[in-house]
């Protein structure tokens, strides 16, 4: 597969998101063998498939942005910036858990981050966002609100009720649907009316557009188009992701309610196979520079110094850091305490004042 | 110090909190031009604009949401949902989402959102704008839930509701917003989950909250002038539950009697005396007793809904009752 683009991206860039992408794989694969073991225990919903609609989405955003998103959020939070240690950690139930193991894999936060949480019922990151864009337009600052949720969480109330309220009021909301086809068991068509999420949102006035979520470039420029309008004061932006989740709903769930023609088909159109494809510089043959005008070969050129330039050897280097790092975390995660109850009564009680007085009125 | 509806001494404590603190803001279903159903938001909006009295679409599960959002970048949301009835569309965002996120979140992230509305049985509304739904939120932890009867803890506890850091469900009574009493503005406020003893009695101790609190007061009225002599504890907090104040009056008694308009079964009641004999089993000298609302949805019909729920009569009764039990001990 060729990606298509309308601008250059710079090398860096194309590199970090190849390296989130590939960081992404490797920490749900070791996340699911953990589980595997006996080490992860609950729900634990992984990503593979999907990695190019959070590493797309989220290199488009900046550091001021808030983040709200589902149970199967590790990958979000991870791109997000929370050190893999810290999610491992929180997977594992440990007291050095992001969420200090009170939370655990669907329960994902980190306040410094601005990553408003991973949500356990389908459907809550609507009204979250809806809030966190309130406060945002209140103080009128020029930060966005990233609302993922999957296609399985539009025929909640909530999606309407908060896709009314973030146009009527123009919220700085971009709410982005991972459309995995699939809420747990049921295909979309058996659960949607209409299909093709995207057109939902003009309802209520929202632009939208749909782009190949197995595609990081598609998914990336799509986001910054989104978040350029909401930036400009447009209000809020809808994007249906296409893609796919290569296993289950959860490490539960076998997946085998789906046909393997449909499974195959998607992972011979791998986010990360093809990320990696386009970030290895393809040199040309003979007969391809052969066959190029002059003026080709300029632009050529240019293409090289613009886009990603890597080799073989470097995303193999990647590849061995990222297990690195993935192997130090599942290390850090085994070894850290656990919490006590002690812990918990103190997460409980963190923002409690049993108020004594309140001063006398002003 | 002034005379005042409940209702006033709620709007007073919005405004004085709203003109104290900017990242305190109001929303709800015709808070803002209409004033809000109970006048308690009346002139707000004129006075702070709609960004801070923001009306909202017929959508509570979605706008109760939005105040934990807000909540969680810092505002201090005030959310108005007309009706407990209405609160059954928000539930999960009060019990999944307020309750859940400071916990769920190591910490992390404070929850200051305060959830107002009436529940109670008013006049002749039906059955589905007459419950009590109180034990429902008690039995979430991570909630703390005030119950106003006067219209003093009304202007004093939304005003400590809106400054914790915890989420608060203020739960008003339809029948108290045109209830008046004095107010003063300038005495310090008691801790917002302390309990008072309204009267002070010998013979039994009265368990009693919002709207039976003045039922309480006008029966232990009547059994004075029989000679019976009741202490009537004003709970103001159902969650958390100010233990002592009680355990200590029903020491001294050594009778308690629960009126509640909660529904008898599982209602707010079963938590007061399972607690209470806990504590005071060897010092009582009768079971502890409930007057409480039937196990029925609320009828219609006038008569029978007035009989569905605790009168002064049915105070007095049972007062009447557990003394008799005692000369009959003799």
């Amino acid at each position: 597969m060729r990606f298509c683009r309308k601008k250059a991206m710079d090398k860096t860039q194309m590199a970090a998101m190849l390296r989130d992408m590939l960081r992404a794989r490797a920490f749900e694969e070791a996340a699911a063998q953990a589980y595997a073991q006996g080490h992860i225990a609950g729900f634990l919903h992984l990503y593979p498939g999907e990695e190019a609609v959070a590493v797309g989405v989220l290199h488009a955003a900046e550091p001021g942005d808030y983040v709200v998103s589902t149970y199967r959020e590790h990958v979000h939070a991870l791109v997000r910036g929370i050190p893999a240690r810290q999610i491992m950690a929180e997977l594992h139930g440990k007291k050095t858990g992001i969420s200090g193991g009170m939370g655990g894999s669907m329960h994902l936060f980190d306040k410094d981050r601005r990553f408003l949480g991973g949500y356990a019922i389908v459907g809550e990151t609507f009204p979250i966002a809806l809030g966190a864009g309130y406060a945002v337009a209140y103080r009128k600052l020029p930060e966005a609100v990233l609302c993922f949720f999957g296609d399985g969480a539009v025929n909640q109330g909530t999606f309407h009720e908060s896709l009314n309220m973030a146009a009527l009021w123009k919220l700085p909301i971009f709410f982005i649907c991972e459309n995995n086809h699939y809420q747990i068991g049921t295909e979309i068509h058996r659960h949607s009316a209409i299909t093709e999420v995207y057109k939902r949102a003009c309802a209520y006035g929202i632009p939208a557009e749909k782009a190949d979520g197995m595609n990081v470039i598609a998914v990336h420029e799509a986001a910054e188009r989104a978040l350029e309008r909401i930036r400009a004061g447009d209000g809020p932006q809808f994007l249906e992701l296409e893609t796919y989740r290569y296993r289950g709903h959860s490490m539960a769930d076998s997946g085998s309610y789906r046909p393997n023609a449909e499974l195959n088909a998607y992972q011979a159109n791998d986010p990360i196979a093809a990320a990696v494809h386009e970030a290895e510089y393809p040199y040309p043959g003979i007969e391809a520079v052969a066959a190029a005008s002059a003026n080709s070969v300029t632009r050529f050129a240019d293409h090289c110094c613009q886009e990603g330039h890597l080799d073989d050897a470097t995303v193999e280097r990647m590849r061995r850091e990222i297990q690195e790092e993935v192997a130090d975390a599942v290390t850090f995660a085994e070894q850290s305490a656990a919490p006590d109850m002690e812990d918990a009564w103190k997460a409980f009680h963190r923002n409690r004042r049993f108020e004594t007085l309140m001063e006398v009125a002003r | 110090m002034s005379e005042m509806f409940y209702w006033q001494a709620l709007n007073r404590a919005m405004d004085a909190e709203m003109a104290a603190d900017e990242t305190v803001l109001t929303l709800g279903e015709d808070v803002g031009l209409y004033g809000g159903t109970y006048r308690v938001t009346e002139g707000l909006m004129a006075k702070y604009g709609e960004w801070r009295v923001r009306d909202t679409p017929i959508s509570e599960n979605s706008f109760t949401g939005l105040g934990v959002g807000a909540a969680m970048l810092g505002l201090r949301p005030v959310v108005e949902i007309m009706t407990i009835n209405f609160a059954l569309f928000a539930m999960d965002a009060i019990v999944n989402m307020a309750a859940k996120i400071p916990f769920m979140s190591g910490g992390q992230f404070p929850m200051p959102l305060t959830i107002r509305m009436p529940g109670g049985v008013a006049k002749q509304l039906g059955a589905q704008h007459s419950q009590r739904l109180e034990h429902m939120l008690m039995n979430v932890p991570g909630l703390r839930m005030v119950v106003p009867a006067t219209p003093q803890d009304a202007y004093w506890q939304l005003r400590q509701a809106i400054r914790s850091d915890d989420p608060v469900i203020v739960l008003e009574h339809e029948l108290l917003y045109f209830s008046k009493g004095r107010v003063d503005e300038m005495v310090p406020a008691p801790p917002i989950h302390q309990a008072v003893v309204r009267r002070r009695g010998r013979d039994i101790t009265c368990v009693a909250y919002s709207r039976m609190l003045p039922l309480a007061l006008q029966a232990a009225e009547t059994l004075a002038a029989e000679g019976i002599e009741l202490t009537v504890i004003d709970l103001r907090s159902l969650s958390p539950i100010d233990w002592n104040t009680c355990i200590t009056a029903v020491e001294q008694t050594h009778r308690c009697l629960i009126v509640e308009e909660d529904c008898r079964f599982a209602g707010a009641g079963a938590e007061f005396a399972a607690t209470l004999q806990e504590h005071c089993f060897y010092l009582l000298d009768a079971p502890i007793r409930r007057v409480a609302g039937m196990d029925i949805p609320t009828p219609f019909n006038g008569t029978l809904e007035a009989a569905s729920i605790p009168r002064a009569d049915d105070i007095v009764q049972a007062a009447r009752q557990m003394m008799a039990r005692k000369e009959a001990a003799r």
